[in-house]
């Protein structure tokens, strides 16, 4: 049950066309990772190459190891077996080339700092020293590029309140905004969708599609459900009993090869619309919010 | 003509001019570390270090060394032990509550070990460690105290944007590769530091009022924080400026009280005015059971 690999992956790891004719490499490649966390192996063999431009889900029930698997990419969490590439070097190397966005619950209502504030921190705040008072082109420069990447992401009505006072999905957009603001080539979400309606995980998905399409920006997401994304997916990480497969949706989300992972007969669904309705997994029963 | 002015105001005073000389830098110290206290919610760990400060002073007294030697060692030690008991150099308010009564029982059996033992020469020492004796200063200790608080300002202002994105933000600017955990118990240290040296200005009972409230009012009056960072250090000079001279001015008022009672009225001002664009929040509609 440790090494699932689907053979339609495989084939489709050969499909991606050879990523950065510019000789730039896979922006993420996982060869037979493992992780092992106080002892135990939460997951092992997972294969992915993302590149850029290219939206890829992690998916899986709670506490699998979905948000263990952006901590392997940060480098925070060491790979047991196997192999991790972030453009081109071992995690950690590359840290200020990724916009990380971590799980989070809402900032407290009375945080006093303005939208604005917590997108520049993105920019320029683990430099030391504060900021000079002083107009100069440096500031100007930082400035622009702050109320540009606002633009980018549609905060630009809401962006001088105070965060605390937005709404989940207003501050979801303004910390997309913070993550983007050095210009990375790969996005990390953990769970960007959490908490927030129906509606607003619509909007921030679409959001992050349109940057990941348009802007070239290698995203890798954690969700916990797969549909208000499904549209804008190039790939999918689905983890479930210590064993992974990657593909394209249609390839990763059937009931055989969840079936397969889960050790338990999973049904998937297809409703008229496209959405996906998976019945019989033990999320579904299980609830609760531990993250993966 | 300027001596003739000088000969009637306080600053001819040599008393004055040295709780002036200690109590501009040490407020501006407390003002620049009260905003990060009160941003990361830590102001229960200030005022646990407040008596911390007190069962210092204490102990000095009580083995016969330097007052200010106790005060140092005692904060910066019991600070730096809330961050290891802590999560990530941020303690809870479990471990302050039993560390805090802990150390103020050791505050009174200092006390009765100094009025027993040693002779009353110096029986009010207790009062002004508890109340502060800024007009008391020497010109020595205000020379040492301005310098170490000038210290903890540069310190403050090399370290407030990490210290600040840390603050906000714990897990991606761990990711950027701020030292998180370092920052917060540098930060520990330093709130020990100023509360040893707030002791020397206006006692260990009210030094909380110098970290809390001018940093308390600045966050209620803007929400730019390096404005805010300026805004609570600059209220706080301010406000031991007023207390001194308005202690002066009727010398029935104790400095401490004067200053605290500015501090007070500031932040009590703040609360009348409204900010204009206080949107209110709107209704969240709440998120969807997830299960």
């Amino acid at each position: 049950m440790s090494r699932i690999m689907d053979p339609a992956t495989e084939a489709d790891e050969r499909r991606v066309p050879a990523p950065g004719a510019d000789g730039d490499g896979p922006v993420l490649a996982l060869r037979d990772a493992a992780v092992r966390v106080g002892g135990r192996t939460l997951w092992s063999g997972v294969n992915l190459r993302v590149d850029a431009g290219e939206f890829t889900a992690v998916l899986g029930p709670n506490g699998v190891g979905k948000s263990t698997l952006v901590k392997l990419v940060l480098g925070t969490v060491p790979a047991a077996a196997g192999d991790v590439r972030v453009l081109g070097k071992p995690p950690g190397r590359a840290n200020h080339r990724i916009g990380y966005m971590p799980q989070r619950r809402a900032f407290d209502t009375s945080m006093r700092l303005r939208g604005t504030d917590v997108v520049r921190m993105g920019l320029d705040g683990d430099h030391w020293g504060v900021p000079l008072p002083f107009p100069g082109p440096r500031r100007r420069a930082a400035r622009a590029r702050v109320e540009e990447v606002i633009e980018l992401v549609g905060a630009s009505a809401y962006a001088h309140r105070p965060i605390g006072q937005c709404s989940g999905g207003e501050q979801q957009r303004l910390l997309i905004a913070q993550a983007l603001v050095r210009r990375p080539r790969l996005l990390l979400l953990d769970e960007p969708l959490d908490s927030l309606d129906l509606s607003h995980q619509g909007d921030v998905a679409a959001l992050t599609g349109r940057i990941c399409h348009r802007e070239g920006v290698a995203v890798v997401m954690v969700a916990h459900d797969v549909n208000p994304i499904l549209h804008h997916l190039d790939k999918v990480v689905y983890l479930a009993g210590g064993g992974s497969a990657t593909g394209t949706p249609e390839e990763v989300i059937t009931s055989a090869t969840l079936t397969r992972l889960y050790g338990t007969r999973v049904e998937v669904l297809r409703a008229s619309d496209g959405q996906l309705v998976v019945v019989g997994r033990p999320e579904t029963t299980g609830g609760g919010h531990a993250a993966g | 003509m300027t001596t003739d002015l000088l000969a009637s105001s306080p600053l001819s005073q040599p008393f004055f001019q040295h709780a002036l000389l200690a109590g501009t830098p040490i407020a501006a110290a407390c003002g620049l570390v009260g905003y990060f206290l009160v941003l990361r919610a830590q102001v229960f760990t200030a005022d646990a270090l407040s008596h911390v400060a007190f069962t210092g002073a204490m102990a000095a007294l009580a083995f016969g060394c330097d007052l200010r030697l106790g005060l140092l060692v005692a904060t910066v030690a019991i600070a730096l032990l809330f961050g290891t008991l802590g999560r990530r150099a941020r303690p809870d308010d479990v471990v302050i509550g039993s560390v805090f009564s802990w150390v103020l029982g050791l505050g009174a059996f200092f006390v009765s070990l100094y009025t027993t033992s040693r002779s009353t020469a110096d029986g009010t020492a207790g009062v002004s460690v508890l109340f502060g004796s800024v007009f008391g200063i020497s010109a020595g200790r205000a020379t040492a105290a301005a310098w170490l608080a000038a210290g903890i300002c540069l310190v403050m202002l090399i370290v407030a944007r990490p210290l600040l994105f840390a603050t906000v933000d714990e897990a991606t600017a761990a990711a950027r590769g701020v030292p998180v955990r370092l920052l917060g118990y540098g930060f520990l240290a330093a709130a020990g530091l100023s509360a040893a040296e707030a002791t020397q200005a206006v006692g260990s009972l009210l030094l909380l009022g110098l970290l809390a409230a001018p940093a308390g009012a600045a966050i209620r009056l803007t929400d730019r924080p390096y404005r805010a960072l300026a805004l609570s250090a600059g209220l706080a000079v301010a406000e031991t400026w007023a207390g001194l001279f308005a202690s002066y001015a009727v010398p029935k008022m104790p400095p401490s009280f004067a200053i605290m009672a500015a501090a007070t009225a500031v932040y009590a001002v703040t609360f009348l005015i409204r900010r204009p664009a206080a949107t209110r929040p709107r209704i969240r509609t709440p998120a969807p059971a997830r299960s």
